[in-house]
Formats: C-alpha cells, sequence, structure tokens
C-alpha cells in the first residue's frame, strides 16, 4: 500500500450523514412474523388452522352429499372413492358430516374468543389501568367467576335457553374471559407505570386514550397467545359437551356428537371413531403448535 | 513486569437475522501483574464483549471468530467448559454491573461466598465459612458473622456490591474484571466503592480490569487505559497519557464533553457529533472517521494503523503520520 | 428576561405514598417521598435538583408536574395554585408544562411511529391535523437535528441519544413554558450527553423555556443550572446559585457529595481528600424526627436528633438546613 500526501486531505464534516441509520426498518408486528417464520411446527399449525377453517367453509358448498340425507343402501360403508370417510348407521357420509362438524366446532372456538377477546381486554384493561378499589372489586367478581364450573352455566343455560350451540358458545364465553382479563390486567400493571405512559398523561391524554392506545397496543403479544390457546380449549369443550350430550342435536353434528355416535359401534366400524377424533386431534394439536409458536414470536423478551 | 494476561488480535461477533454484529474487531492488549487497567468506552465499544470473551460468556449467538487470549500461559480461547469452569471464579473473579441480578435471591450470601470454595478449593465447610468472614471484613462489611446468614434482599446497594467484591476475590483470583461495578450506584456509595478496590490494589496487589464508560472512575483506579470505539482499541497508554497527552480525536472528544468543573460562567459543551457506529456494517477505516472533526481522505480508505506515539503509547490515528496535517489537540494539560 | 420573577412557587410540598397492608388496605406506614419541601422556579433559568436514589427529586418534578396528587402543600403556577386541580381543570397547564424523562427506551410507545409520538399531543390538544400536523412534526423533528424522513420509523431503530431526541421533540410539540428534565442525560453515552445538554441550552435560549433539572450527576448539573437544590430523604438540605455551592458548600451532606464526584483527572484524583460517608440512606418510611441526615454526619451534634433544622436563607439567597448555621 502506498501512501502519499493527498490521502491526507481534510474531509469537511457536513459531507458525512450523522444521524443515518444503516439498519432496514423492521416493526414488531414483521419481527414477530420473521421469527414466526423460522419455527416450522407453529408454521405447520398455522397452515393447517387456514386449511381447515377454509375447509369448513367451503367444503360443504362444493360436496353433493349433506349431512342429514339419510340412505339405508349404503349404511356402515368402509371407506372408498365415492365416500372418503366412509358412511354410517343411517348411510350419511362421515366425511361431509365431519366438515359440518368443523363448521359447529370452529364456529364455536371463533365466536367464544373472539367474545372472550374483547370482554376480557376491556374488563382486564379498566381493573388493571384503574387500580385501587376498582381493581379489587372487579377481581373479587372474577374469582367469584372462576368458582363456578363450566358446567353448571351450561345446565343452567340449557334448561333457560334450551340446548343448542348458542347456550353452549355464551356459557363458553362467560367463563372463558375471565382468564383474558386476568392476562390482560397484569400486563396493564406492569405497563402503566413505564415511562411513556407517564409522558402520554403529561400531555393530558385521557385515560380512555392511554388504555385504547398505549396501553392494549402494548399488550397485544400476551392477548394474541391467549387468545390462539383459548380457542383449542373451546373447541374441545364443546367436543366434550357435545359426546356427553349436552351440545347440538341430531341431526346436526358436531365433532363431539360424532364420536359419541361413533363409539357405540366402534368396534365393528372402527373407522367411524377414528375420522371425528382424528379431527379433534389434529385441531387441538395444530393450535397449540401456533399458540406456542406466536408465544416465542411475540415475546418482547426474545426480541433484540 | 511479568504479563499476567495477553489478549491477541480478537474478533468476535454476533450472528443476528439481521446479520454478522463485528463487535470486537481485532483487539489486543496485554496486563502486567499488580496492575489495574482501565477499558473506557461508550455502550456498543465492544468493552464488555471483549471480557464475555476472555470469560467464555458469550451469548448463543456470538462466537470468537480468532484470536488468542493468554492467560498465565494458557490460551482460554482453547479451554474445554469444564476447564473454564474452573477458571471462572477460581482464577478470574468477576464484579459486574447490578449486584441484585448476579446474587442469587434464594440463597444465603454465606451460601453463596463459601460456595466456591468448597468446590474449586476443596476446603470444608468450616474453613470456607471462615475464609469468607474474613473476606467480608476485608470489603468493609460490619458484623459479617451475623450477615452471612441473611439473603441478598437484607442488603442495601451499596453492601451488595461489596459481597459482589467479596464473592470475586474469596478463591483468591490472579485476576478481578469489574464491569462497570459503580454505574448502578449512587455517588457516595460509588465513592465508597473506589476507595475499596484502591484498597485492595494496596493491600493484596491484586490484578484488575476495570470496564467503564467514566473517566472519572478511570482516572482514580487505573494506571493504564485503553480506550475503544467501534470493537477497536483506539488508544493505549498510561493514565496520565490518556489525560494529559492524548493522542486521539475521540479521546480529546471524550475529553472535551465533560463539563469543566471550575467555570464561572457557562462555557459551551463540545459534544461529538453523530452516533456511535452500527456494527453490523461498520465503517470502512477507522470507525471514527464519521464523526471525527479531522478525518482525512485516507481514514475513510485505509485499515486503521497503529502508531507508537511514546512510551507504552500507541494510538490508531493517521494524524500520528508524518505526512500528515499536524493539528494542535484542543484538550490535555487542563488549567486546574 | 427577567430572572428573578417567579414562575413557580412550591410551597411545603409533601407527597407520601401509603404502605396498605391486609384485606381492608389499612395504611400501615407512609413512605415520606417528598417530605415539606418549599422552593421558586424563576422564569428562564434552571434550577437543579440532586441528590441520591431515593431522596426524592424525581417525585419532586413528578408531583409538581402533577403526574402525582400532591399531599399537602401549594404548587402556584403563574399566580394559581394547581395542587388541587381535577385532571380536567388542569388542562390548560398541561401544554405550559411538560417533561422529557430518564429512560430513552421506556419513554417512547414502542407501537407507534415517531411521527405518531410527536404528534400524540398535537392531536390530544387538537392543535392541527393534516398536511399542517405532518409539517409541524417534521419541524419538530428538524428542531431536535433528526431527519424528516425519521417519522415513519419506530423508535427501537434509533440510538438513545437520537430517542431522547425524540422525547425532547415530543414536550416542545405543546410549545410549553415548564419543562421538567428527569434525569435526561443518565441514560446516555458521555459523548452523546453533551449533545443533549447543549440542545437543552439552545432551545431554552431560543423559547425561553425554564427548567427543573432533575438529576445525579453534579457536574452536569453545575454545568446547567443557574440554581441548584440538594434534597437528602425527602428534604431540600441546601439550595443556591450553583457556582456558589460548588465553591462554598455549606451542608456536611453537600459537601460530601461534592467530594464524592470522581474527577476525570489522575493528579487532582489523588491529591484530593475524599469525605467518604460512611452507611447508606435510611428508609424514608417514617423516618425519625430531628435531622434526616445526622446518622451519617461528621458534625452531629445532640439537637439534631431532637431538632429539625430550619430551611433559612443565611443572605443572598443561600438557603440551607443544619444546625450549624
Amino acid at each position: 500500500m502506498e501512501i502519499t500526501k493527498d490521502l491526507f486531505e481534510r474531509v469537511p464534516k457536513d459531507e458525512r450523514d450523522l444521524n443515518k441509520i444503516v439498519r432496514p426498518s423492521l416493526t414488531y408486528w414483521q419481527d414477530a412474523w420473521r421469527r414466526l417464520k423460522m419455527n416450522k411446527l407453529a408454521m405447520g399449525g398455522l397452515f393447517f388452522v387456514i386449511f381447515i377453517t377454509l375447509v369448513a367453509i367451503f367444503g360443504p358448498m362444493l360436496s353433493k352429499y349433506n349431512y342429514y340425507s339419510q340412505d339405508f343402501a349404503i349404511q356402515n360403508q368402509g371407506p372408498s372413492g365415492t365416500h372418503w370417510f366412509g358412511t354410517d348407521n343411517f348411510g350419511r357420509d362421515i366425511f361431509v358430516r365431519i366438515l359440518y362438524g368443523a363448521r359447529i366446532s370452529l364456529t364455536v372456538g371463533y365466536v367464544a374468543s373472539i367474545l372472550n377477546l374483547t370482554i376480557g381486554v376491556l374488563y382486564g384493561g379498566i381493573a388493571g389501568y384503574f387500580g385501587g378499589w376498582v381493581d379489587n372489586v372487579m377481581m373479587r367478581i372474577i374469582d367469584i367467576l372462576y368458582s363456578i364450573p363450566t358446567m353448571i352455566y351450561v345446565i343452567l343455560l340449557m334448561t333457560v335457553m334450551g340446548a343448542g350451540l348458542k347456550s353452549i358458545i355464551i356459557a363458553l364465553a362467560i367463563s372463558y374471559w375471565v382468564g383474558m382479563a386476568r392476562i390482560v390486567r397484569a400486563q396493564v400493571l406492569a405497563l402503566k407505570q413505564q415511562e411513556f405512559v407517564l409522558a402520554a398523561r403529561t400531555l393530558g391524554a385521557s385515560n380512555t386514550r392511554i388504555l385504547l392506545r398505549h396501553l392494549i397496543p402494548n399488550s397485544m403479544g400476551p392477548i394474541i397467545v391467549t387468545l390462539t390457546l383459548s380457542i383449542p380449549s373451546a373447541i374441545f369443550t364443546e367436543s366434550f359437551l357435545s359426546f356427553i350430550g349436552l351440545g347440538v342435536s341430531a341431526p346436526m353434528a358436531s365433532w363431539g356428537t360424532l364420536t359419541s355416535e361413533a363409539l357405540q359401534v366402534y368396534l365393528i366400524y372402527p373407522y367411524q371413531l377414528f375420522f371425528p377424533a382424528g379431527a379433534i386431534c389434529l385441531t387441538l394439536f395444530a393450535f397449540q403448535l401456533l399458540g406456542d409458536g406466536l408465544r416465542d414470536a411475540l415475546d418482547p423478551k426474545m426480541r433484540k | 513486569m511479568e504479563k499476567l494476561l495477553e489478549i491477541k488480535n480478537l474478533e468476535t461477533s454476533f450472528y443476528t437475522h439481521a446479520g454478522e454484529v463485528k463487535a470486537v474487531r481485532g483487539v489486543s492488549f496485554h496486563l502486567d501483574k499488580g496492575e489495574a487497567l482501565g477499558i473506557v468506552g461508550e455502550s456498543g465499544s465492544g468493552k464488555s464483549i471483549t471480557m464475555m470473551s476472555l470469560m467464555r460468556l458469550l451469548s448463543d449467538n456470538g462466537k470468537i471468530k480468532k484470536g488468542e487470549l493468554i492467560f498465565d500461559g494458557r490460551d482460554l480461547a482453547k479451554l474445554s467448559e469444564e476447564e473454564m469452569q474452573n477458571i471462572r471464579g477460581n482464577e478470574i473473579g468477576m464484579i459486574f454491573q447490578d449486584p441484585m441480578t448476579s446474587l442469587n435471591p434464594v440463597l444465603t450470601i454465606g451460601d453463596q461466598l463459601t460456595e466456591p470454595l468448597i468446590k474449586h478449593r476443596k476446603m470444608t465447610k468450616q474453613q470456607a465459612f471462615e475464609r469468607a468472614v474474613k473476606m467480608m471484613t476485608l470489603v468493609g462489611i460490619p458484623s459479617p458473622e451475623s450477615r452471612m446468614k441473611q439473603y441478598p434482599h437484607e442488603f442495601s446497594g451499596g453492601m451488595r456490591q461489596r459481597v459482589m467484591i467479596a464473592m470475586s476475590l474469596v478463591c483468591e483470583p490472579k485476576l478481578i474484571i469489574a464491569d462497570e461495578p459503580t454505574t448502578a450506584l449512587d455517588v457516595t456509595i460509588q465513592a465508597q466503592i473506589l476507595e475499596l478496590m484502591k484498597d485492595l490494589k494496596e493491600k493484596i496487589n491484586a490484578s484488575i480490569i476495570l470496564i467503564t464508560h467514566d473517566l472519572g472512575v478511570v482516572a482514580d483506579v487505573c494506571n493504564r487505559i485503553n480506550v475503544m470505539y467501534g470493537g477497536m482499541i483506539v488508544e493505549t497508554g498510561s493514565t496520565k497519557d490518556i489525560f494529559y497527552n492524548p493522542k486521539h480525536p475521540y479521546t480529546w472528544g471524550l475529553l472535551k464533553s465533560i463539563p469543566n468543573p471550575n467555570e464561572e460562567e457557562r462555557e459551551r459543551l463540545i459534544p461529538i457529533d453523530g452516533q456511535p457506529p452500527d456494527l453490523i456494517k461498520p465503517p470502512v477505516g477507522c470507525p471514527f472517521a464519521p464523526r471525527c472533526e479531522y478525518a482525512m481522505k485516507i481514514c475513510m480508505t485505509e485499515n486503521l494503523p497503529v502508531f507508537e506515539v511514546g512510551e507504552n503509547h500507541k494510538a490508531a490515528c493517521w494524524l500520528n503520520h508524518q505526512d500528515a496535517p499536524k493539528v494542535e489537540p484542543p484538550v490535555g494539560r487542563r488549567n486546574l | 428576561m427577567d430572572k428573578n420573577k417567579a414562575l413557580i412557587e412550591i410551597k411545603n410540598l409533601k407527597k407520601y405514598f401509603p404502605i396498605k397492608k391486609g384485606l381492608l388496605k389499612k395504611t400501615v406506614a407512609n413512605v415520606k417521598a417528598v417530605d415539606d419541601v418549599s422552593f421558586t422556579i424563576n422564569k428562564g433559568e434552571t434550577l437543579g435538583l440532586v441528590g441520591e436514589s431515593g431522596c426524592g427529586k424525581t417525585t419532586t418534578g413528578r408531583t409538581i408536574i402533577k403526574l402525582y396528587q400532591p399531599t399537602s402543600g401549594q404548587i402556584i403556577y403563574g399566580g394559581k395554585d394547581i395542587a388541587k386541580l381535577s385532571e380536567k381543570e388542569m388542562a390548560p397547564y398541561r401544554r405550559k408544562m411538560q417533561m422529557i424523562f430518564q429512560d430513552p427506551y421506556a419513554s417512547l410507545d414502542a407501537r407507534m411511529t415517531v411521527g405518531d409520538i410527536i404528534g400524540e399531543a398535537i392531536d390530544i390538544h387538537k392543535l392541527m391535523t393534516g398536511k399542517e400536523r405532518t409539517e409541524r412534526i417534521q419541524y419538530l423533528l428538524d428542531r431536535v437535528g433528526l431527519n424528516s424522513e425519521h417519522a415513519n420509523r419506530y423508535p427501537h431503530e434509533f440510538s438513545g441519544g437520537q430517542r431522547q431526541r425524540i422525547g425532547i421533540a415530543r414536550a416542545l410539540a405543546v410549545q410549553p413554558e415548564f419543562i421538567v428534565c428527569d434525569e435526561p442525560i443518565s441514560a446516555l453515552d458521555v459523548s452523546i450527553q453533551a449533545q443533549v445538554i447543549n440542545m437543552l441550552e439552545d432551545l431554552q435560549n431560543d423559547m425561553g423555556l425554564t427548567y427543573l433539572f432533575v438529576a445525579h450527576d453534579l457536574s452536569m448539573v453545575k454545568h446547567i443550572s443557574n440554581r441548584i437544590g440538594v434534597m437528602y430523604l425527602g428534604k431540600m438540605v441546601e439550595l443556591c446559585e450553583s457556582n456558589e455551592l460548588y465553591k462554598k458548600p455549606l451542608h456536611p451532606y453537600t459537601q460530601a457529595l461534592l467530594s464524592a464526584i470522581p474527577v476525570p483527572d489522575p493528579e487532582q484524583a489523588a491529591a484530593r481528600q475524599r469525605i467518604v460517608l460512611e452507611g447508606e440512606i435510611p428508609s424514608p418510611i417514617d423516618p425519625p424526627p430531628g435531622c434526616r441526615f445526622k446518622g451519617r454526619c461528621r458534625y452531629a451534634k445532640p439537637i439534631c436528633s431532637q431538632q429539625e433544622p430550619v430551611f433559612k436563607d443565611l443572605g443572598g439567597g443561600h438557603f440551607v438546613a443544619c444546625h450549624l448555621y
């Protein structure tokens, strides 16, 4: 290397950009998505969840069978090219019944979770933000609600509203938002002493604004994880209630009733049990994987 | 003087999604026995990562790419994890910034102080207890016997840092590394801890590496100083060289940005403009050039040279080249 | 500017945090974070407030700006006592008083763009919308030395010093008269601290701002402040002009505090005699009567544990609370 005199010429400072940012812009959600994408299992779960949701919506429309038409000529047939999952005791196509079952199970899962999201986030947010006696009273109410088993709500609601989907959804919504409220409250309690919240207060921001613009958006990570993990437990509870006969009534089918019906004949026709049980297992598994992946992707401590 | 530690051409990187962060980029220095070396630099200068590399305590995505870490005749970079465990705490003691998070809250202070003695030195419980009490006395903790039975939360911040120092001393390590030991403490407590460190230097002839961003702390305790910037050592010399005869514009900048305590009228501070480099894409040539008042063409193109500017005083700056324009340092011996 | 006209008068300000225990949340003790503090802040000046952690300096700043409701006492802002105003009545004062926070990482909402963070005050007070709002945000970014295209980026993309500038721009958005600077530089690197301090000085000169500068770093406080108040365990122990405080500290605590500052000069550091205080700050939960510093004071006399020293003017606006004087 040769060092010549002209190399020692001054370079004035204003030619250099002093506040340049070299890293590319990456928002919180982009960063979380990047991390989620690296998690193969969670992505598998996500694809399965999307797949089962699409199939539940469009599958029954595309099929030439329906869940209620009985055909005693084709009773209890094994899986074949015409009836993929075989037929049941009444000659109904099990594949289509599972698709209709998916509609019911997923509807219960999604609707109950959305209800628990809205109620839980607002309730937990208010309790955490205002604190003091407001928090005290609100949390005691939650303790009371939490101590009543879901089953009791369902049975009570059934006697008032009759058996069916609506009662199950309402019962689940009543008992499930409690968990969400607790998570949000804990988050808000931790966040409200942060300086950015104090800054908003010195700017004169109203309580509503602080809650909706600052505290809840900053709690979105745990909220989404809780939400994702509450869907499978809602689906499971619905299946369980239907299994023991507290769910939807025939000829409507949910995964729970399908399993329950198949149980009576499982020694002779095991496939009738295998398919609906498999659908429940796979769906729950997929949601769990997705939820765990989201937890890792959204955890602020992992963020660097 | 006998060399206790010699680091040769250390390079450490962290591998993140955005790319490789070159945290330490070719650092070489040594430490003599009984010496107190200060490593001064801002956050992201690589000062802590250098020491973490030495202790082999890097996080999972960090890797020592190159270099030798010769401590007491052995290259630590080549030792197995088990051999390292025997060195940490036993031959090299560490003091961290936050005494609260570096003490285990569910164990008593006594348990934490005696554990390494029983493990490394194969002492009996009684021997270990006596030695621990001696160390607590040395670092100035009153009534050490009864305090041995207490838990970390029963100690105040300053006392906890004393416990940390006692812990780092308990195995009589050959080297003590203190990473920002007073940053989390109040000024009056900081003064107590600094007095203690100076004391230790005299009483037990400890070899100390003190990592800090505070020039005031090193001025008081250290014999020699390395100034780090952008993953490199930009200047090294005796404490007096660095304060009274600095040869690197970054060192000038650091000294200038401190307010003069004797000013009568408010004198305007002279900050270093701009931000430290993002080591994911470090500037070519001198890392400080983009912020340097005296930057020349050569600074942006050529690798950083090291110039001997005095006895044991080196500066990595082209201004010290014979062809460079002469620049009067804006700092140096202050009128005090 | 008339520097002797009071903008804010603090009279006997107290802020206690109750410690509650049991099912009924009965108050069992009080943390007396700020215990009967009085001082004035003149228009256009910088008043420094120093002390160690737990001395109540941050609480004082936050109480003055009404982030905390004072337990008792008066905060007279421009002639009106705002201590007991409700949040609604405070609205006009929220535009006059602002705050710059300590932690450049925690003080900006990570989910909002820099533009929205700075624009939040404009939205809250409905000052402007649309293009006017965008231009104002760009102006403010420019004012604090950041590029205007940074408005669409998120806080985590900036370095500590840049974030602190964003915090300053946010405070300036409402065109305040008075800013509480709560340790604004203690989390920053040395070379960046001077940038922020210079910026605060420039803004003060251009806009006639008044600062309450809270910090534990005495050398920076001395540089930026016209007057300095020293706090210890919820009390103001000394208050005077900043050069005077440096040259002639009266209170034993101030003397110890000054001697504890690390000096960035090896010879001077070796030459000087430190007053090393024994022990640590006692708990502010129901502190004992008398002078609160007595346990660590070299000059403690019997009277110090019996009677609380009065905070009095020894002439020339040099206030001190100590039985020695």
